[in-house]
């Protein structure tokens, strides 16, 4: 298998953003109980110019993240570097910009994916809503079956 | 009268927008910088016992939960009985001192690297599309790595000393819940080169370097963008030392005068007013005593270097003395020198990060402080982008029932909106279109207070750029999006 890291991100401290934190929560406690050793994980709150020195040590990365687009329950995507998609919000950027980084810096492009996880609510509360939480399930067993087959 | 309205603003967190009002004669009339504020997180954690208030704090902005955290539990401290400052068990206070300059050293790292410098190293009319660290990567790969290395070591910090990256636990009332291992002290003091606080220590002195390098050859742009007199407001230790995690409150005016002589925090109520505006949600400190029209302040890099005597490290200190010396030793009003303000503050927070990792007391096991419950506590702190206040109340339930938050941000807002007329009135006077230049500038005169509207509004989102000009009878000229 490959080295593979699982990286979710989000504020669990508002309500369904914190999808991408939950599922890594879920993937620690699987690849404890499974004793998978390719697999690893990380999470923060939201991705930075550090995270391009992250996944420059690993072969695949699969961000996980909450979402409002319209998708059903969980979507799987492809990411390629992209310097053209930069959100310009003072501290965060996107997987395809943290991916374009990794490449100009590091001469690393590991395969990298995001998971979306569709997302209702982001209230200040630090609890899922009952969909995220049947979406997070949906997601997570999906996950299990693809990552076998990287 | 004409508008022209810039919304949301780039790199800047959360969500705000630009108007320029124009005259029947094209000139600039006011501009304003419109900030969404979402005052709900102090209603939201009423009835919440107190001691949750730390971590519940971190859900206001995943930008600089650390400040948060830390002003929290110093408020908390106060409600304990532990007091402040050297109330708390020496582990205790320089833990928490610990992950404050290292959230401190990576977030002006990102700061500069992320967003200053490639405005400096590319140009600030160079395509945006290139003008950010993936072009200092493609032109400047070892200045990039640097950014990346350095706010990679500042979060490493802040894991070790909060416990985790998300929701830290590591401050509580009192004290702190942990000390530093001797592994976590060794992996930050002699970790593989570069990854070490010699190395950090290092960069950090050679950003300094570089700005000044900059500053020199580009000294009439630097100077004379959005240059205004204001008054300055900050934490100094009580000997008048540059203190980012406690002090009592310092302000001075634009010629240097104390207008707030070290007064204590728990009493900031009777000096700062916050005034409501009816075109803005986010309010407008201002020192009482002199009014809404001549009380307002900066803070941030460039007030903490106006208001304290002297920085407690020694290159530091040197190069403090240089960039007074810019001024004659009066206060630095000149907008784009908040970078260099917050280069010398990097280099601090990392000399100050040395020392502690080579305290002892780090790895000693008295963490917490009791004393007499009190039912109210005000906590302060240098955040990155200036004074935060924190400020609870409980009752005898132990649940919080007032919360009163003035963020970095905030205390900026007046600032900001004179930076961004300054440069409006300069470029836009005549104007009838949105040009590049002028929403570079725009852009500029805000981002060099780097504020954090995600703290100052609570909100998440994206941040394109959305620029309208608007004629004197409201009807819209011009719109740019990026």
């Amino acid at each position: 298998m490959k080295k593979t890291l699982i990286y979710g991100y989000g504020n669990p401290g508002r309500q369904d953003d914190g999808l991408g934190a939950r599922f890594v929560e879920m993937a620690e406690k699987w690849i404890a109980e499974e004793r998978i050793s390719q697999i690893f994980t990380d999470c923060n709150y939201q991705l930075n110019i550090e995270d391009s020195a992250v996944i420059a040590e690993y072969d695949t990365v699969i961000f996980v993240d909450a979402s409002v687009a319209d998708v059903n329950k969980f979507k799987l995507e492809k990411v390629d570097p992209d310097n053209a998609s930069i959100e310009f919000t003072m501290h965060a950027v996107s997987v395809s910009f943290v991916l374009d980084l990794c490449q100009k810096v590091y001469h690393k492009s590991p395969e990298t994916y995001v998971l979306h996880i569709k997302a209702c609510e982001f209230d200040f509360i630090e609890a899922l809503t009952p969909q995220a939480e049947e979406n997070l399930l949906a997601a997570f067993e999906f996950l299990k079956r693809f990552i076998q087959q990287i | 009268m004409k508008k022209v309205t810039i919304e949301p603003v780039t790199r800047v967190e959360g969500h705000g927008k630009v108007t320029i009002h124009l005259d029947d004669n094209m000139n600039v009339a006011q501009t304003r910088l419109h900030i969404v504020e979402f005052r709900g997180f102090e209603r939201f954690v009423q009835g919440r016992p107190y001691w949750e208030a730390p971590v519940l704090v971190q859900r206001l902005c995943g930008i600089c939960p650390v400040s948060h955290h830390l002003a929290a539990a110093k408020a908390l401290d106060v409600i304990v009985g532990a007091g402040t400052g050297h109330g708390l068990t020496p582990t205790g206070e320089k833990m928490r001192r610990l992950m404050h300059y290292g959230q401190m050293f990576q977030s002006h790292a990102l700061h500069f690297f992320h967003l200053a410098s490639p405005d400096f190293l590319l140009g600030y009319d160079a395509d945006p599309a290139i003008r950010n660290v993936i072009g200092v990567a493609i032109n400047f790969p070892e200045l990039a790595t640097q950014g990346v290395l350095m706010r990679k070591f500042g979060q490493e910090i802040i894991a070790v000393t909060a416990g985790k990256k998300i929701h830290g636990t590591g401050a509580i009332p009192g004290g702190i819940n942990k000390n530093l291992s001797i592994e976590e002290r060794d992996a930050l003091l002699k970790g593989a080169d570069p990854l070490n606080i010699d190395k950090m220590i290092e960069w950090a002195y050679s950003a300094v370097q570089f700005f000044k390098d900059y500053y020199m050859k580009n000294r009439d742009f630097v100077d004379n963008f959005a240059y205004f007199p204001s008054n300055h407001l900050s934490l100094v230790r009580k000997d008048g030392a540059l203190d980012l995690y406690h002090g009592v409150i310092r302000a001075v005016d634009a010629e240097g005068n104390k207008i707030l002589n070290d007064v204590d925090y728990q009493e900031y109520y009777k000096y700062i007013e916050e005034e409501v505006r009816s075109w803005s949600y986010m309010k407008f400190p201002y020192m009482k005593h002199l009014g809404k029209e001549k009380g307002w302040y900066r803070v941030g890099p460039l007030a903490r270097l106006n208001t304290c005597d002297f920085i407690p490290s020694p290159l530091a200190q040197k190069e403090f003395e240089i960039y007074k010396a810019h001024t004659q030793g009066k206060p630095n009003n000149y907008c784009l020198h908040t970078h260099w303000a917050r280069l010398i503050e990097l280099l601090h927070s990392a000399e100050v990060i040395k020392d502690l990792l080579n305290d002892p007391d780090l790895q000693k096991n008295d963490l917490v402080t009791k004393g007499t419950k009190q039912k109210e506590g005000v906590g302060l702190i240098e955040a990155p982008r200036g004074t935060l206040f924190h400020h609870y109340r409980i009752n005898d339930d132990d649940q919080i029932v007032m919360a009163n938050l003035i963020v970095s941000t905030t205390n900026n807002n007046e600032p900001m909106n004179q930076s961004v007329n300054f440069v409006a009135k300069k470029m836009m006077n005549g104007q009838k279109e949105i040009t590049e230049p002028m929403k570079n500038a725009v852009e500029i005169a805000i981002r060099a207070y780097d504020p954090c509207l995600s703290c100052a509004t609570h909100a998440l989102g994206k941040m394109p750029l959305d620029i309208k000009l608007f004629d004197s009878k409201g009807e819209e000229l011009d719109h740019y999006r990026s």
